[in-house]
């Protein structure tokens, strides 16, 4: 199975480098939040409450990876529903492939990319002056949260891609991902939130990835939001895959 | 019989007809009408439970910060209106739809116009929507003055939007350009004074609004809604949108003469 679910990686890689236009997105979005938001709202920095950073932009950079990786997972979703749409899965499910490496193979594809758009808002950001206060370990801890999250983001718009089967249907929910981002802390620290957002905030599990990511980058290494990020990013993941592979299982039925 | 080129009335009933086609879309592809209508919304009630304490700065200059905001969402609507009709224009070329439409004896100007009405008319969709929630949650009533000049310099910015989109459309021909339809109009509305006043930005996102004519067209219309309307803030807003119009809009004639040719 695994090397099944690496071939099916590759695809999906190739795939997705072959259609820039479809990875433009995952990073041209969040970069132009993250200019507008910096450009625009610095001097939230000073008001009563906003946690001691060294710029607004150090606090950001959690908010742009947290969203990119979200845009990452519609976009996993989208190059699913592409395959159904166009015959590629029902050849494959005609195939002796193992089932589980076709949702497995899409996600190990999700995780690189995540990796990839993790590395891409690091170095965006210390080229603007923001730097990892927790270093190379805050790094790697970024790293880590980012590649769990972008997988389970992944598996959500797989799930979604096989229960709808449509690539437009997938793409409509694009709007829900300012959504959930928007009733989190990934924006805004939890304390200045106006109501209902902050109540919601503390039950969404992006705040916790939001949280982790922006720990190491604006204030240091600290185990505890490096821990609950983790775990809310494992549950994420979790979650999502056991829904995919349950989707996957319906979707052959039906095949 | 009778040929040469079409009478005015004939031309009217094109464009009509073309911007009913561009209507009917919404009822026909409600899917993909949805998140177009729903998204200025979105972003106006998210941007405000984020960023509304942004209001309580020192020289922000409204009361609060979603009546702030809403104006943004009215321009974001437009922006993704143009977009999509640039979208759609490329999935008609993909299909041959437009081939078929380039063989009729319609001015090249004419079928433009029909691309584009339809596109204004799309943009008060999502406008509306977002005035009717932004309304029910307190925002206040800016006056019917201030309501029908945003309407017309939102349609007239959705007009600018799909030139733009048209005139990428016919250079690329594939819907895959959407992206760059998109981040264009997204760009040019994010980079003004959308979440602060002028003087609350930084210097050099001062320096882009400062030439960015969207910003003008976003101050003309949040008049009403953030103090009072006035002449001062209205020329601008008429002038800066009456430009973008005429720039992308005779590029896309340009580029649909050269359709087919």
């Amino acid at each position: 199975m695994t090397a099944a679910t690496v071939a099916l990686a590759r695809r999906a890689l190739r795939n997705s480098f072959r259609r820039p236009q479809f990875l433009a997105p995952l990073v041209l979005f969040p970069t132009m939040f993250l200019a507008v938001n910096v450009g625009g709202l610095e001097r939230t920095t000073s008001l009563a409450g906003f946690p001691q950073v060294d710029g607004f932009l150090d606090f950001q950079l959690a908010a742009a990876i947290t969203q990119s990786l979200l845009l990452g997972g519609v976009s996993a979703g989208i190059a699913a529903a592409l395959d159904i749409e166009g015959g590629f899965f029902d050849r494959l499910a005609a195939s002796p492939t193992p089932r589980l490496a076709i949702v497995l193979g899409r996600l190990l594809a999700a995780s690189v990319i995540a990796a990839l758009q993790v590395v891409y808002f690091l170095v965006l950001g210390a080229i603007f002056g923001a730097s990892v206060k927790g270093g190379v370990l805050g790094v790697l801890c970024v790293l880590a949260i980012g590649v769990v999250a972008g997988t389970g983001f992944g598996a959500l718009g797989v799930m979604i891609a096989l229960r709808a089967r449509s690539a437009s249907t997938v793409q409509g929910i694009f709007p829900l991902v300012f959504v959930v981002l928007f009733v989190s802390t990934a924006f805004f620290p939890a304390n200045l939130l106006s109501p209902p957002a902050d109540v919601v905030a503390a039950y969404n599990p992006l705040s916790y990835i939001a949280d982790g990511l922006r720990q190491p980058i604006a204030f240091g290494n600290a185990l505890e939001p490096l821990l609950e990020a983790l775990a809310a990013a494992a549950g994420v993941a979790i979650a999502a895959t056991s829904l995919s592979v349950l989707a996957l299982r319906g979707r052959l039925r039906q095949a | 019989m009778k040929r040469g080129r079409p009478s005015l009335r004939q031309d009217v009933r094109t464009i009509g007809a073309l911007m009913r086609r561009g209507l009917n879309e919404i009822l026909r592809v409600p899917g993909g009408a949805i998140p177009g209508v729903l998204a200025p919304t979105i972003f106006m009630l998210g941007l405000s439970a984020a960023f509304g304490e942004a209001a309580r700065l020192p020289g922000f200059d409204a009361d609060d910060f979603r009546t702030f905001i809403v104006p943004v969402g009215m321009l974001q609507g437009a922006g993704f209106t143009g977009a999509a009709t640039g979208v759609n224009l490329a999935r008609d070329i993909e299909r041959g739809w437009f081939d078929r439409l380039l063989l009729a004896p319609a001015g090249r100007p004419v079928l433009l116009a029909g691309v584009v009405g339809s596109a204004c008319l799309r943009c008060l969709l999502p406008a509306s929507f977002l005035l009717i929630v932004a309304f029910a949650l307190g925002v206040s009533w800016p006056g019917v003055g201030a309501l029908v000049l945003a309407g017309l310099l939102i349609m007239s910015l959705a007009a600018a939007a799909a030139c733009y989109a048209t005139v990428l459309a016919l250079r690329f021909r594939t819907q895959q350009a959407a992206p760059l339809m998109q981040v264009g109009a997204f760009a040019s509305i994010l980079f003004t004074t959308a979440y602060v006043p002028r003087e609350l930005l930084s210097d050099w996102l001062r320096a882009i609004a400062d030439v960015n004519p969207v910003t003008h067209v976003l101050e003309g219309v949040r008049q009403g809604f953030v103090g009072d309307v006035s002449w001062a803030s209205t020329w601008p807003a008429l002038l800066a949108v009456a430009g973008l119009v005429t720039v992308f809009g005779t590029l896309a004639v340009r580029g649909m003469r050269r359709q087919g040719v």
